[in-house]
């Protein structure tokens, strides 16, 4: 192998992702000092494809609460919300991002524009009180896209059924509707063409998005589903329907290709196949991840990157022929794939344990999110029913430090890989 | 059914009727559901906060509101994680616990916990367990269509439970029950506001819970020989502040709790079971009835936290209840861990406080017991209004 070769290539994604990631916020910021709005949108079911159709600028809070989390200052946010009137019982995703709306948009990343109009789905009911509290503020256009899900498990219907159909309607409704608020805020006619552009761009990092979470069946793994996949995910995110999310993507394909073919696992010696099924802990992001690496324990996969994808793991393509009713059924299958993985979440993680060669699966429900956290001790015990897989059961926060114990996740990860490693040598003995 | 469900109030006083509709509330065992059961009757249950029950009842079987309990979680803890608030759990008690037997549960996305609970549900159960997805976007021109549908395939899943077609004829017909029992809940609502000394407001509540536990004609024949009662009754008014109870959407405040506060205040309007009140006015009983059930949700309906209209701000919703009741004051209240009803009490307090309206912030559990101190509390509020 060439090693000039492996050094372009290998750790690619990582670095362009968090360059990326830097551009993005300086455009935010200069968006902000030039007084110019952004739409506000959410992971699940952004709507980029019409947004960018419009050129908005578009903000994510989720991504920016995270970032006040990741940069270990997320604490001084939730207090400032608390004291406006938020209990410490509810999300603090959006606790942080209202401590942002209150000090004008000041944040670790740079300063965050107002919105001009508020995009939601109602993938998470915690998006719509959100947005509730961003009309108090601003008095902006809030539309919400309402994305029917699954009614019962196992009772996805698909295109040509009558209630698809009543679904896919409604959402296209939605659609045509968004589009005049966006002509109205925006003062742009809308170009189906250019639709057209913008969901091309989303096609190529859906593909690439579905193959990339494919590769990682290999073993080695190629890449960290915890760590890196969450930098994969703030650019499946961010930059959906732009060429440069496109091309990310394609190099990012690329690289894991070329990591399979060459044998070129991650950092982590792998020892333990790892699913973590929640949402990361992201006040202590790094050392929660070195809770299991230290025992050569990585993860290959995780719900988060299929719900936090907004689907995008179905790789759903549109038809460019008809792009606003392929948006609505694109929209449709993939957000109604991302609730599935969060309250259906013992069918998608049985779904992976064989192709993914699980050694068994981290549980790490939050204070802050009920749309998550909820049913996983009941997925969890069905689970076990059906599979005798190694399961390990943690709970803290994905925002607020104060119920996150370091020392507690570290005893409880020990005992867990302590029980793996007598599976293992219980599991040769009887061989 | 030909065998009523609930009559041992028939005939009796109105301190007996109300004794015994404050007693089967707080009943555990729901024993008018056994009796339903015992008949061959099939059970729909649904969570809080509002299903079309017209649906149900047409084609024959018992809609039961599933509202959380004051029961021990003992065996639906297991399933759920911490922070989450009690009504979900007590709920699931209920029947893991064998209260009550059901042949169908639904429940709605009305919050991030609660929309976990038909999957659960259903991991649990072999029955159907349904997700009704109301619309949440109800601002849309298309949402009463889509809401058609919806019903509409709520209803076949309930022609499949039961074995048999519900007919137009016979929906019409439901409408016409529900219609009829709207009046009289309205009515009841009419004399919170304008006599509420004639009504304690634990009462008031149980004459309200009682008819999603029994069928629809039953929960009629009751209110129907109540309210004239009530009426009639000579109580005098008491020198209290008329309040307006807001917070009680989904999970329930227990009996006590209610109790405590009508020793304290007249609550003179509230969203006590606001899912048995959601429809305002009647529904027409026309050529499409599921068209004019999903029209009467989005157009003629009450409020939340938990449904979404961009025509409904939730806090101007409650200072109209306020003003339209002649309340003096609020009792904002959230339960433990409900997370729309705390972000909600947010905007409450705000607005209030923009009006001058004084209000008193709360949180309260189904399961509670103590109410010394929050009475303690309360009362110092009331008496700081009274002498100001």
């Amino acid at each position: 192998m060439s090693n000039t070769l492996k050094d372009e290539i290998v750790g690619r994604g990582n670095n362009d992702g968090a360059r990326m990631f830097r551009e993005w916020f300086e455009e935010l910021n200069g968006c902000s000092e030039r007084g110019e709005q952004a739409a506000y949108v959410f992971v699940m079911g952004s709507f980029n494809e019409v947004l960018k159709s419009f050129d908005f600028p578009v903000v994510f809070p989720e991504i920016n609460s995270l970032q006040t989390a990741v940069r270990r200052v997320a604490n001084e946010y939730l207090e400032e919300a608390e004291d406006y009137g938020y209990s410490p019982d509810i999300c603090g995703y959006v606790k942080a991002d209202i401590a942002t709306q209150l000090r004008g948009g000041q944040h670790p990343m740079g300063q965050i524009p107002k919105p001009a109009l508020t995009v939601l789905t109602n993938a998470c009911n915690t998006y719509i009180k959100w947005a509730e509290a961003w009309e108090r503020m601003y008095q902006m256009p809030v539309v919400t896209l309402d994305v029917p899900g699954t009614r019962q498990l196992g009772g996805q219907t698909w295109r040509g059924d009558r209630d698809f159909e009543n679904d896919r309607n409604y959402v296209e409704m939605q659609i045509r509707e968004l589009i005049r608020t966006c002509e109205e805020v925006s003062g742009k006619k809308f170009d189906i063409d250019r639709l057209r552009e913008v969901m091309g761009h989303a096609n190529g990092i859906s593909s690439g998005w579905k193959r990339l979470l494919e590769l990682n069946a290999n073993r080695p793994s190629v890449f960290n589903a915890l760590t890196d996949g969450t930098i994969y995910l703030g650019v499946a995110n961010g930059f959906r329907g732009e060429e440069a999310g496109a091309r990310y993507f394609a190099d990012l394909v690329e690289e894991m290709e070329y990591k399979v073919e060459h044998g070129i696992g991650t950092i982590t010696e792998e020892e333990y196949r790892l699913v973590f099924v929640g949402v990361p802990c992201y006040p202590i992001f790094r050392r929660f991840n070195e809770l299991f690496s230290e025992w050569n324990g990585t993860f290959v996969h995780s719900t988060y990157l299929w719900f936090a994808s907004g689907g995008s793991n179905r790789g759903f393509q549109y038809d460019l022929s008809d792009p606003i009713a392929s948006l609505a059924e694109g929209t449709l299958v993939s957000v109604r794939d991302a609730m599935d993985s969060m309250f259906h979440h013992d069918s998608v993680v049985e779904s992976m344990l064989e192709e993914y060669q699980v050694d068994g699966i981290v549980y790490h429900p939050i204070k802050s999110c009920r749309t998550v956290s909820t049913g996983l001790a009941d997925g969890r015990r069905a689970l076990s029913e059906r599979q005798d897989i190694a399961s390990l059961f943690i709970e803290s926060d994905m925002m607020d430090r104060r119920v996150v114990s370091e020392a507690q996740l570290k005893n409880r990860a020990d005992a867990f890989f302590e029980g793996l490693a007598s599976r293992r040598k219980q599991a040769a003995i009887q061989s | 059914m030909n065998t009523p469900v609930f009559d041992t109030w028939i005939d009796q006083p109105l301190e007996e009727v109300l004794l015994q509709c404050r007693d089967l509330t707080e009943d555990p065992d729901y024993p008018t559901v056994a009796r339903w059961r015992e008949q061959g009757g099939k059970v729909l249950g649904h969570f809080q906060v509002y299903f079309p029950e017209e649906i149900a009842h047409a084609a024959g079987m018992l809609p039961l509101k599933l509202r959380g309990s004051t029961l021990a979680p003992d065996q639906s803890d297991s399933r759920f994680g911490s922070y989450l608030c009690s009504i979900l759990k007590t709920s699931l008690e209920l029947s893991l616990g064998g209260k009550v037997e059901l042949d169908m549960f639904v429940s709605h996305p009305i919050c991030d916990a609660a929309r976990n609970l038909s999957a659960i549900w259903a991991r649990n159960h072999d029955y159907p367990c349904q997700i009704l997805y109301l619309p949440q976007n109800p601002n849309s021109s298309h949402s009463v269509t889509y809401l058609r549908g919806e019903y509409d395939r709520i209803m076949r899943q309930i022609e499949e439970v039961c074995g048999s077609e519900v007919s137009e004829q016979s929906l019409r017909q439901s409408i016409g029950v529900f219609n009829e029992n709207r009046r009289l809940l309205r009515k009841l609502y009419q004399i919170k506001r304008e006599e509420p000394w004639k009504i304690a407001a634990e009462d008031a509540y149980a004459l309200v819970a009682v008819a999603g536990m029994i069928p629809r004609e039953e929960h009629n024949a009751l209110m129907q020989y109540v309210l004239p009662l009530i009426e009639a009754r000579t109580a005098k008014a008491e020198d209290r502040i008329r309040v307006v109870y807001e917070g009680a959407f989904c999970e329930q405040p227990p009996l006590d709790l209610v109790r405590m506060i009508g020793r304290a205040t007249y609550v003179v309007d509230d969203d006590f079971l606001i899912g048995l009140r959601w429809l305002l006015g009647d529904v027409p009983k026309g050529e499409d009835p599921l068209q004019d059930l999903a029209h009467a949700y989005i157009e003629d309906s009450s409020y939340s936290p938990v449904q979404h209209d961009l025509r409904k701000p939730k806090e101007d919703m409650l200072i109209e209840r306020v003003r339209a009741s002649g309340a003096g004051a609020v009792i904002v209240t959230a339960a433990k861990m409900c997370e729309p009803g705390l972000e909600e009490q947010v905007a409450y307090i705000h607005a209030l406080e923009a009006k001058a309206i004084p209000y008193f912030v709360s949180e309260f559990e189904e399961r509670m017991t103590s109410f010394s101190d929050l009475e303690l509390q309360l009362e110092t509020f009331m008496e700081n209004l009274l002498f100001a």
